[in-house]
């Protein structure tokens, strides 16, 4: 742990990941190095053994994703990183712990793409975190921080929730909170033990029936048994795990929505905008799956979305907001980002009328 | 009077849906023996494959986990790192082992895990209808090469147990037969040897099985037999390699 100066210390995003899930009880890291998620696999190769845990450098995102499922399936609390590119490679294997229901947890510091792209911070893997992302009817639960602090903060739940729900859940960020570095409150730097019990775990049968950890079952109906009880589980999550953060919504005649970065970059917009005496306020989901719908239940007058891609996140706002009201733009990617100047035009464009 | 023969406890009486002939119910049987006389029932934890032996854990009676196809030995290492305490083994087809999870299985055992692998090589793809594997033998007709293997368009048959030999974190390697009841216990030994390399923390053994697949080679389960005893074991030499 580095040196504690005051009660804060000074973290990368990738390095407050590594060490939220260190304090979550995180027992068990695979991983490959691809940028710009290197300080996070750096982190817990320093950091992981000291804490009595399991670090292996894997041979590839497959291998170091299908060790996560071994893991899980062992009773450990478990978890990969990876960056774009390396997140795709990784699908198989989500699809997998999604299937036999172990709890993991995956992280994406996304970056430009399609293909090799560039290392450049982006949000266009959006939709393969919402979706599913690799084979068969699942969810993933999709948690997007904005600050080194919520990076930190939401590892606990993203434990928690794959514990509770025996389902992967993604840590959905990007290369610009990778990399930026911010102070992190240390009080909240505590080690928390598992509260969740795992009798469907493997570890010898003795004393029980043997355990068996699947995600096939090839007699008539089974599979259509197992896929309504998973779609029972998304509904309760969809019910229960909605977040968001609401920030001067309430008179606001237009709303901005972003997520992670892109909504640091927004609420400045809304700041320069307010002291212009322009009512704006913003939506930051946290929850990406559940998208919060129920920031949504009170309509505004007018909604611009803004992202690092060509409108992904888009297409939950305009779900949400039904045609009843008009949602608005911004997009760039391939290392493209929005900037404050341009939200700013924008909403002085569309903000009467 | 001695009962020298009986159901092994870690086998369920069950039927299995293996074809007449076929390699796998007898490399089960074996595994369940030696589980048994090691006295490890309660600390095993198998990994089953992609393949025809795919539900493994319908007839094993332990703890048992799927893997992707291909990705059981990165499934056993973390099982294996979390639990050290338990005795983990992968049981992987020609396939899974040196195809698809060529990746996983060498860096596993350059590792040097301390790992049990029980690789059944019966030289073609069986689950999915007879196609090539990477150990099909020259000349040997597949629904994927129906003209037969051919070293200019599909290569070699691969040696994977001869290119991990190589690897110091490789302790043991042996390859066996199924094709007589002599290589049987032959192959049971080995297998014992590789279980017991793990009790006693030695590191990486692998038992490559020369395996019949009646169905896939298009003959007779008697004359899958004479295959492996007069083709297939001039390919694959058997003997103890490390």
């Amino acid at each position: 742990m580095p040196q504690k100066h005051s009660n804060k210390i000074l973290m990368s995003g990738n390095e407050a990941i590594a060490e939220g899930a260190l304090c979550a009880g995180c027992t068990f890291y695979a991983g490959y190095p691809i940028t710009p998620q290197n300080e996070l696999i750096g982190y817990m190769a320093l950091h992981m053994q000291e804490r009595g845990g399991v670090f292996i450098q894997a041979e590839s995102e497959t291998a170091a994703i299908n060790m996560v499922f071994g893991a899980s399936a062992a009773g450990a609390r478990a978890m990969t990183s990876s960056s774009s590119p390396g997140v795709s490679l990784k699908q198989e294997g989500i699809s997998y712990i999604a299937g036999a229901e172990l709890p993991a947890v995956i992280v994406n510091i996304m970056r430009g793409g399609p293909g090799l792209g560039n290392i450049w911070p982006g949000q266009s893997d959006y939709f393969q975190a919402t979706r599913g992302g690799g084979h068969g009817d699942y969810r993933c639960i999709v948690l997007a921080p904005a600050s080194v602090q919520e990076c930190f903060d939401l590892m606990r739940s993203a434990f928690d929730m794959a514990d509770k729900y025996r389902n992967p859940v993604l840590i959905l960020g990007d290369g610009m909170l990778g990399q930026m570095m911010e102070p992190l409150k240390v009080q909240s730097l505590k080690v928390k033990g598992q509260k969740f019990k795992k009798p469907w775990a493997l570890t010898g049968c003795a004393g029980r029936k043997p355990n068996v950890v699947k995600s096939f079952f090839m007699n008539e109906g089974d599979l259509e048994k197992i896929n309504l009880k998973l779609q029972e589980k998304y509904k309760v999550i969809q019910q229960k795990e909605e977040r968001w953060q609401d920030y001067l919504v309430k008179d606001a005649q237009v709303v901005l929505v972003a997520y992670g970065s892109m909504a640091r970059i927004a609420k400045s917009a809304v700041e320069a905008l307010r002291a212009k005496g322009k009512k704006v306020g913003l939506i930051r989901p946290i929850t990406l799956w559940p998208f919060p719908r129920g920031a949504f239940k009170k309509l505004r007058n007018k909604y611009l979305v803004i992202e690092m891609s060509y409108g992904q996140m888009l297409e939950d706002v305009q779900l949400a907001v039904n045609g009843k009201k008009s949602v608005e733009f911004i997009g760039r990617a391939g290392g493209g980002v929005p900037a404050e100047e341009a939200i700013i035009a924008k909403v002085n464009k569309i903000y009467h009328g | 009077m001695d009962k020298i023969y009986s159901h092994p406890k870690s086998l369920k009486e069950v039927p299995t849906h293996y074809c007449p002939g076929c390699g796998h119910g007898l490399a089960h049987r074996i595994i369940a023996e030696v589980v048994d006389e090691l006295d490890i029932r309660e600390k095993v934890i198998a990994i089953a494959p992609v393949g025809c032996a795919v539900i493994a854990y319908d007839y094993w009676d332990f703890d048992c986990s799927e893997a992707a196809h291909g990705r059981a030995l990165a499934v056993a290492t973390a099982i294996k790192r979390v639990r050290p305490q338990n005795i983990v083994f992968t049981y992987q087809g020609d396939g899974d082992l040196a195809a698809i999870g060529t990746n996983e299985t060498i860096h596993a055992a350059n590792r040097g895990e301390n790992l049990t692998v029980i690789f059944i090589n019966n030289a073609i793809y069986g689950m999915t209808g007879g196609q090539m594997a990477p150990t099909t033998l020259l000349n040997q007709k597949t629904a994927t090469t129906p003209s037969g293997r051919s070293s200019q368009l599909q290569g070699y048959p691969l040696k994977i147990s001869e290119m991990l030999s190589l690897l110091p974190g490789v302790k043991y390697i042996e390859r066996t037969s199924l094709h007589s009841p002599l290589e049987i216990i032959k192959t049971k030994k080995a297998i014992k040897r590789a279980f017991q390399n793990q009790v006693d923390g030695v590191g990486f053994s692998l038992v490559e099985v020369l395996s019949p697949c009646p169905t896939y080679w298009g003959l007779s389960p008697n004359q899958a037999l004479n295959w492996i005893r007069e083709t297939m074991i001039k390919e694959f030499p058997l003997g103890r390699m490390k």
